[in-house]
């Protein structure tokens, strides 16, 4: 059987060709997945390991503030002197205080500053102590007084400063210049993941902090035989609850898992894609197999006659199906590292460099083994077993394919899920909880896709009889022909159409998610903000407040409110708080008030938003308990109540009053109004001016805030066009493959054809206009869809600051177009090959 | 019957010229070892209005000469017309328009889409032409061959018989000059068989349609009114006025003497 089954695979090589693709991108996918992730992982912890001394000891957080924005986040602080407490634990080597601090950017010699790629520009305290040290000196001397600085090799390489040059550096505070004396490899091999590093001495470090005689951390090394976890119970005990203190391997794994938690989505990103390409890859395997079987139902019966049992032609079909499956995998597997290869150079490119070799563990080649063989052999099973079902005396004869199956039970299947879907959507609108309202149209986008998918073959037919009787009207006869061609098998007619259908779904989805983003942005800038100028940083760092204080001093300048972000605990709930200079709020947002005013903030009042008034069961005079991540707590009275604003949020107090409890005195942003009469325009140069010796930060009118904002947006925005490519390709192998068999089924209707008379032209036009209309079919139950669960899931983010729900119309009319050209395109190869057909050849097919 | 003397195909050239001749017609396939001579300088003409079979053992070339003679395959050599249009010089495109406008097809199996209708496989050529049938042309083929009832059926409705009437229809709507049938019977029962032949036999003579039968049995070419026979690509007797018996004693005749060539 062994002989017979490899000489049938190889005598079909093109069709099984167009079969392994798919498959092959499907695996490819998943292992590039795994590999990158795998890779990510090991690169990360290798360099947490490294970097992370025996025992860390940190301040106790309150609460776990959670995020990673630096500007929301309390920095906690330990004082010097526990420095000695600990040095004085038995068991501990070196125990040495460091300072750590965002915001530190070098600038380059032309005084711009050195791009990061979005990675952090850090300030560090230089270790003294080798064994807690993460880093090494490879050239000149470790930085000992103010005024001197040590770079990491990576910077080095991107600035070209050498030892003797001044640098500048841009610091939350004040801007810096020192002089470089030294240069350090980070690690072992100075990666940093596109951050810099700039190394000060210890006093200097805690300048720039802006707390002298603290330090962020304690970095502790252990003394010969005493293991890290012993050693952490030591220092533990000896400082008791108001210190966090951490192994290393702790420490790696935490600053590991929270990356990984960052990435996570991207992860997902690329999963969605393996399985709309396994899925995909399944019915294209199928319809292959369904042919192959068709085709040589006659060779099958032969056998059957000549005495192989049933199960010995379904063995036989489904050992083709393995072979194929193997062979996919292996292909798959090198394609998944390819892609994982990829990936490593577009992270890159962002600035997280991914040094060292792709790791390739045993799990993934097992699942792409699993994944490919098992998706091949489901997929060839329903022929198979059909083939060995074939009378002996019946495939004699001359009929091929068997009569459709009822779509009965994918009738009710689809509306049942239809329903599911429907009511989840329902319920979805009713909620008002964010999160829950996110769930129910989670719930309702996949009991609708798979309601879709299983309704497609239902649905095709009175699509093609309404939308596709354009093609008769316009292209007559011909276009008659490809309707009815597509209407022949509506099952492959939706397979194939599937995976347009699920690619668009997404894509038009998020495309609304992402217009709605920036209409209420819009609209939030133009009718919620009345400043003139908003002056921020772009990769949302804090900066000092230095900037706003030269800003009041322009003239022309009426108000300049400073917006801080905190993250807080509100009745044993987290949230999140903002600060504002309390006598400019209200020349500078426009709130509605429920009750109160602004005039309660300035002595430690709270203006709260009405859900958050409504859920705590807050009204105006009531007191209010805040705690702060450094355990400090505010003790505030509800001054007023507002209508949801997304500029401010919900709870509001004065920056007085969060700085006092020790918020860190660093702006997220500054808004300017002017004085009436003062034109902004002409204002501007001054405002300019201001700002100038501040180049992290940036001004920016009305305008070009909401651009700057919509513009993180269409960054996402064009990752998800990104995906829209992907899924075409997929979708565009699936009509080639679904084309091609029908071209080979088909070869003496075609013959036929071209003997009446049917030119090459036409029958190329009748082929595209299959090709097109299969397409358009996939792509307009991706809009419906994505635009119900696009507008859907809009609503329920409205928490989350989309008030505006907009369709972009345009966007998904090209979506539409696109698919057409998709179909056009795919059409290509199928087409010629049907209209090169030698008309002889064709109608000898018997 | 009444609309007959209407029925008179157009555009047939001088009416002197037959609706079809070929010269020198030779068809050799592979080459070295395998070469075959399917087709051996036949010189061949299908008068207009007139109902010619070819008949001839397999391999005899009988299709081969059909084939070339309607522009389905090209010749190795020689040369080959229809009405006054010679098909050597023509490329694709010419060659398919040709046979959509001038020549009329009934294959012995598999001769409708299975998604047209009746009516619309009848139709097939002139749609993809573009053209609008002449509707009295149209209902008289469709009387005649008693497909009236059937005009709204798929062809997986229709039985064997039935199909290839409409073939026979589809081949006939767009009055071509020359129709060439390759073995129109040999799936049909008697009865549905006879009934095709009888009406191909009355396109010719009521309608004054040009038919080129092959087939290899001689009840079918005993419709017709004359007989050329093919054997080894060469054309070696021709029979006008034949009847089922004598063109199965000439085929008999032919076998006695093939055999005997075979024994020297």
């Amino acid at each position: 059987m062994w002989r017979t089954t490899l000489r049938s695979l190889l005598s079909h090589k093109l069709r099984l060709a167009l079969s392994g693709l798919s498959i092959v991108l499907g695996v490819a996918f998943v292992v590039g997945t795994l590999v990158f992730t795998d890779t990510m992982g090991r690169t990360f912890r290798d360099l947490f390991e490294v970097t992370s001394a025996d025992v860390n000891v940190v301040a106790a957080a309150a609460f776990d503030a959670g995020g990673t924005n630096p500007g929301a986040a309390v920095d906690t602080t330990v004082p010097e002197s526990v420095v000695a407490e600990i040095s004085a634990v038995d068991g501990v080597a070196v125990a040495e205080g460091n300072v750590q601090t965002a915001g530190v950017y070098v600038l380059d010699r032309d005084g711009k500053v050195l791009s990061t790629g979005g990675a952090p520009g850090i300030g560090i305290s230089w270790d003294v102590a080798e064994s807690v040290n993460p880093s090494t000196m490879v050239q000149g001397r470790p930085p000992a007084r103010q005024g001197e600085l040590a770079l990491d090799t990576g910077t080095i390489e991107k600035s070209g400063y050498a030892l003797g040059d001044t640098v500048a550096l841009l610091t939350t505070g004040p801007r810096v210049e020192a002089t470089l004396v030294g240069v350090f490899r980070f690690g072992s091999t100075g990666a940093t993941a596109g951050a810099s590093l700039t190394a000060f001495d210890t006093a200097t470090a805690q300048l720039l902090l802006g707390k002298p005689g603290q330090f962020s951390g304690i970095s502790v090394a252990a003394v010969d035989g005493v293991s890290d976890t012993e050693l952490k119970g030591r220092v533990a005990t000896a400082l008791g609850p108001d210190y966090a203190v951490t192994t290393q391997l702790e420490e790696a794994d935490a600053q590991t898992a929270a990356l990984e938690q960052e990435l996570a989505f991207f992860n997902v990103f690329l999963l969605v894609f393996a399985g709309v390409a396994l899925f995909v890859g399944t019915f294209i395997i199928l319809n292959t197999f369904s042919m192959l079987v068709a085709q040589r139902s006659k060779e099958l019966a032969l056998l059957r006659a000549l005495g192989a049992g049933r199960a010995q032609v379904t063995r036989s079909v489904l050992l083709e199906a393995l072979v194929l499956g193997v062979f996919g995998a292996t292909v798959g597997l090198a394609g998944g590292l390819g892609i994982a290869a990829a990936l490593r150079a577009l992270f890159s490119s962002f600035g997280l460099t991914l040094d060292g070799s792709l790791v390739l563990s045993g799990s993934t080649v097992g699942w792409a083994y699993v994944v490919g063989v098992l998706v091949t052999l489901l997929a060839a099973y329903l022929p198979a077993r059909r083939a060995s079902r074939t009378a002996p005396v019946a495939a004699m004869s001359d009929v091929v394919s068997g009569p459709e199956r009822s779509l009965r039970r994918r009738t009710v299947l689809g509306t049942l899920l239809g329903v599911v879907g429907v009511v989840a959507l329902v319920l979805s609108s009713l909620t008002e909880q964010g999160s829950t309202a996110a769930s129910w149209v989670g719930l309702a986008a996949l009991s609708l896709v798979v309601g879709a998918i299983a309704l497609s073959p239902v649905l095709a037919v009175p699509f093609l009889r309404t939308a596709g009787a354009v093609l008769p009207a316009v292209w007559g006869r011909t276009g008659h022909l490809a309707r009815e061609n597509a209407l022949r098998n509506p099952r492959r007619t939706a397979a194939t159409a599937s995976a347009l259908m699920i690619g668009l779904a997404l894509v038009s989805a998020f495309s609304i998610v992402g217009t709605s983003t920036n209409a209420s942005i819009d609209q939030l800038v133009s009718q919620g903000l009345r400043a003139d100028f908003v002056v921020s940083t772009a990769v949302s760092q804090p900066f000092t407040p230095e900037v706003a204080q030269r800003l009041r001093e322009v003239e022309g300048v009426q108000t300049v409110m400073q917006h801080r972000f905190g993250s807080v605990q509100v009745d044993g709930q987290q949230a999140y708080l903002t600060a504002v200079t309390a006598d400019a709020l209200d020349q500078t947002v426009a709130l509605d008030y429920l009750s109160g005013s602004t005039a309660g903030l300035q002595r430690d009042g709270l203006l709260v938003d009405e859900p958050t008034a409504q859920a705590h069961g807050w009204t105006a005079g009531d007191a209010v308990e805040v705690l702060l991540p450094n355990g400090q707590r505010l003790v505030l009275t509800v001054s007023g109540v507002f209508a949801t604003n997304q500029v401010v949020g919900s709870l509001v107090v004065a920056l007085d009053s969060y700085e006092a409890a020790g918020g860190p005195p660093l702006d997220q942003y500054v808004y300017v109004g002017l004085a009436d009469g003062t034109d902004a325009h002409s204002a501007r140069p001054a405002l300019q001016a201001a700002v100038a010796d501040y180049p992290i930060v940036t001004l920016k009118d009305q305008g070009e805030f909401t651009d700057e904002l919509q513009g993180s947006v269409d960054q996402v925005l064009l990752l998800i066009n990104a995906m829209l490519a992907l899924s075409v390709l997929i979708a565009v192998l699936g009509i080639v493959n679904t084309l091609a068999l029908a071209v080979i089924e088909r070869t003496r209707e075609i013959g036929l054809l071209r003997a009446v008379g049917m030119a090459r032209g036409q029958m190329r036009r009748m082929i595209r206009l299959e090709s097109v209309v299969i397409s358009l079919y996939g792509a307009t139950l991706g809009l419906v869809l994505g635009v119900v669960l696009g507008i859907a899931l809009s609503r329920s983010l409205s928490g989350l600051g989309i008030t505006v729900v907009s369709v972009p119309l345009g966007r998904l009319a090209l979506f539409l177009a696109l698919a057409g050209v998709i179909g056009v395109f795919a059409a290509v190869w199928p087409a010629r090959r049907a209209a090169r057909l030698q008309v002889l050849d064709a109608i000898a097919t018997a | 019957m009444t609309a007959a003397p209407l029925l008179v195909p157009p555009d047939l050239g001088p009416p002197a010229a037959p609706a079809a001749h070929g010269l020198g017609l030779t068809k050799v396939y592979g080459a070295g070892d395998t070469r075959v001579v399917a087709l051996d300088h036949v010189d061949v003409s299908f008068p207009r209005g007139r109902f010619t079979a070819i008949m001839g053992p397999s391999g005899s070339g009988k299709s081969t000469l059909m084939h070339c003679m309607a522009g389905l395959d090209a010749l190795t050599e020689g040369r080959a017309w229809i009405g006054d249009t010679e098909l050597s010089g023509l490329n694709d495109k010419h060659l398919t328009a040709l046979r959509r406008d001038q020549v009329g097809f009934v294959f012995q199996t598999f001769n409708l889409l299975p998604t047209l209708s009746a009516l619309e496989n009848i139709t097939l050529p002139l749609d993809i032409a573009g053209r609008k049938p002449d509707q009295l042309w149209l209902d008289t083929v469709v009387d005649e061959l008693g497909l009236r009832p059937r005009l709204a059926h798929r062809p997986g409705e229709l039985s064997g018989g039935q199909q290839q009437r409409v073939a026979c229809a589809r081949a006939l709507a767009s009055r071509p000059a020359i129709i060439f049938a390759d073995e129109p019977t040999g799936n049909l029962d008697r009865k549905s068989g006879s009934d095709v032949l009888a009406f191909l036999r009355r396109s010719v003579r009521d309608m004054g349609q040009t038919v080129v039968m092959v087939t290899h049995d001689p009840g079918a070419a005993a419709y017709a009114d004359r007989v050329l026979f093919l054997a080894d690509g060469r054309l070696v007797d021709e029979m006008a006025e034949p009847t089922a018996e004598r063109v199965l004693e000439r085929m008999k005749a032919f076998e006695a003497e093939q055999r005997e060539t075979a024994v020297l």
